[in-house]
């Protein structure tokens, strides 16, 4: 048995949630093969081939894999699929878009955003917002699988030493094409790698407002979230979204502030270690998977935690 | 300029699924059920193409039971020109059909209609796959542009953003493309009552999944379907020195 795990990346650095993949692909068993798609992409490779339990890393690098178009990467995948029992890929946007493109080419049904391993064509996925938990058995010959990174413990990046080799793209489908980035420029750690996170809701009121969470955030070294509600308010940019439909999170802490606690959002936050809820509403839901609620007017309670965490 | 909106009739978002006691699925026996809500952006981004003179027709179609009838005919009450239903009992959430089925059934569609756009929503809220966009994109070999949240179609180049984790990400993607919804593409009107009368009276047609030549037969058998385990909560603390006292001490998670 033999594993691919599809690599996210920048072209510079392996992202973060490819350990995690690497986690479930251990669960499994087997060797392990990363493939890493980009262009001028060899430290990625490089990095990968450190990776604790990777045996071989399979680099593409060609320009028109640059930016991880769906639509020029899934046949590089589809090529090397048939030597494969498992295709793994993080459960990201990058993951999201690519594997079951892949996978329809090859007639099979992907599993999406498992949460645990129980077996080899065995896997238990989160569905319905977290709300039930489905146990699927596949019969599809290879298994092509997406990854909630919440819940594998990434691997260690360093100890390996696998070999690289050099795999061939191909080439440009010529069907889309990369215009650019806006990309979300922050100092704090990634929201869904942070030991903390703190997050705002439509409570906040406004995109000043959100000073005070970023102040708190920044006090203790957490990441930023938000509700759907805060995103589509324009607060803050689409990519801080906790929840079904958004980031999961699993910090040590996450604080939820002016936050109600739809469905929506429990389920991107609700495996995280302590949960702090701030929320002038005491019926608010939030406060029924809280650890520690506080029944306040964030406005009041927030400075006061920043004022009194000091520094 | 065509565009074809498959739809997906799902358990209502502000319903708390309840897992069936013998473990195979949820109950959905007197749940309410909805257009899948991306899937109402969908519409909502075709109606508004139709308005502004870039699309000739909309057709919504969804594979589900008789009664996603209701389903469709609220896209047609949103705008949409006609509809489709292929019609199975196989249960559309868990253990029946899969989004891969999804996609061939959507693909001999295409084939029917030749549509040069077809906006899906960028998930189910019921299975939470995933798939199906990009999946239809495959078996068709065309281009895709997923979790849009804008559309700028210019003959026959569509420029689409899509919300990524890092941000936004623009594209250009050469029709005939798939899209699929993501929350902030558009806020979906709601149909008034002279367009849920009208939309009574516009066609719909019902087909057998044998007229496409599909077979919908799982991949994934379902062992268990279960509760997921459950937090303990509702703590309180007083005051926010009480709440520092406790992180720092109690749950030691600052320091
Ligand atoms: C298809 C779909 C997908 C979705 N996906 C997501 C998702 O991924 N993530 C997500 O978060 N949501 C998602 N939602 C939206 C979800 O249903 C809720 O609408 C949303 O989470 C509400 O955000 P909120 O809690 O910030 O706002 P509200 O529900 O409006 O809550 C605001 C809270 O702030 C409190 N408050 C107000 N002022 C103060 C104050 N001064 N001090 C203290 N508290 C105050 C109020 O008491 C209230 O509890 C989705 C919805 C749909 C239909
Ligand atoms: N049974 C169905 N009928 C019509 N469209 C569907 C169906 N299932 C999924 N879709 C479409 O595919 C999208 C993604 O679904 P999924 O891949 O299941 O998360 C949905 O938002 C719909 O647009």
């Amino acid at each position: 048995m033999a594993i691919l795990v599809l690599a996210e990346h920048d072209n510079k650095e392996l992202a973060k949630a490819t350990l995690n993949t690497l986690g479930a692909a251990k669960q499994l068993g087997g060797d392990i093969h990363v493939l890493v798609a980009g262009a001028n992409c060899g430290s990625v490779a490089d990095a990968a081939a450190k990776c604790e339990g990777v045996s071989k890393v399979l680099k593409a690098d060609s320009v028109e894999l640059a930016h991880g178009l769906a639509e020029n990467v899934a046949p590089v995948i589809v090529e090397l699929a048939g030597n494969y029992s498992h295709i793994l890929a993080p459960a990201t946007t990058y993951g999201k878009n690519i594997l079951p493109r892949a996978a329809a080419l090859l007639d099979m049904q992907q599993i999406s955003e498992i949460s645990a391993v129980v077996d080899a064509d065995t896997f238990a996925r989160p569905v319905y917002a977290g709300n039930a938990i489905a146990t699927v058995k596949s019969s599809d010959k290879i298994k092509f699988i997406t990854v909630r990174g919440t819940t594998f413990d990434p691997v260690s990046a360093t100890g390996g030493s696998a070999s690289v080799e050099e795999v061939s793209s191909k080439g440009d489908s010529g069907l889309s094409t990369y215009v650019g980035t806006e990309a979300t420029e922050s100092d704090r750690p990634e929201l869904t790698a942070a030991d903390i996170v703190i997050s705002g809701g439509r409570g906040v009121g406004s995109a000043e407002n959100f000073a005070i969470i970023e102040e708190l955030a920044d006090k203790l070294g957490a990441a930023v979230g938000a509700s759907r509600a805060a995103v589509d308010a324009g607060y803050v940019p689409n990519d801080y979204q906790v929840g079904q439909t958004g980031k999961v999170v699993a910090p040590d802490l996450y604080m939820a502030i002016g936050i109600s606690g739809a469905i929506q959002h429990l389920a991107g936050m609700k495996d995280s270690k302590v949960i702090v809820a701030i929320n002038k509403d005491e019926d608010a839901p939030i406060f029924q998977v809280a650890d520690y609620g506080l029944v306040a007017d964030l406005f009041e309670a927030v400075p006061e935690l920043n004022s009194k965490l000091g520094k | 300029m065509k565009i074809l909106v498959p739809i997906k009739r799902v358990v209502d978002y502000n319903v708390k699924v309840r897992v069936k006691s013998d473990q195979s699925g949820v109950e959905l026996a007197n749940v309410k059920m909805s257009v899948n809500p991306f899937d109402e952006i969908a519409i909502e981004a075709a109606v508004r193409l139709k308005e502004a003179g870039k699309a000739t027709e909309v057709i919504a179609v969804t594979i589900g039971p008789e009664k996603a009838q209701e389903q469709l005919r609220t896209a047609l009450a949103i705008g949409a020109d006609r509809a489709i239903l292929v019609k199975t009992d196989a249960p559309t959430d868990l253990g029946g059909v899969e989004p891969l089925a999804v996609a061939k059934a959507l693909k001999a569609l295409v084939e029917k209609e030749s549509p040069d756009l077809v906006i899906l929503g960028k998930q189910a809220i019921d299975d939470d796959s995933n798939q199906t966009g990009q999946m239809l994109s495959a078996l068709l070999g065309w281009s895709q542009g997923t979790f849009a949240s804008k559309l700028d179609i210019e003959g026959n180049n569509i420029k689409v953003t899509r919300e990524v984790d890092g941000g936004l990400e623009t594209l250009s993607l050469k029709a005939p493309a798939i899209i699929t919804t993501d929350l902030r593409l558009n806020e979906p009107r709601y149909a008034k009552l002279p367009d849920i009368m009208k939309a009574k009276k516009k066609q719909l047609d019902i087909i057998e999944p044998a007229e496409l030549g599909v077979d919908f037969t799982p991949r994934l058998s379902i062992v268990k379907v279960e509760e997921p385990p459950k937090r303990q909560g509702g703590g309180k603390v007083a005051s926010v020195d009480e709440l520092i006292d406790k992180l720092r001490n109690e749950a030691k998670v600052i320091s």
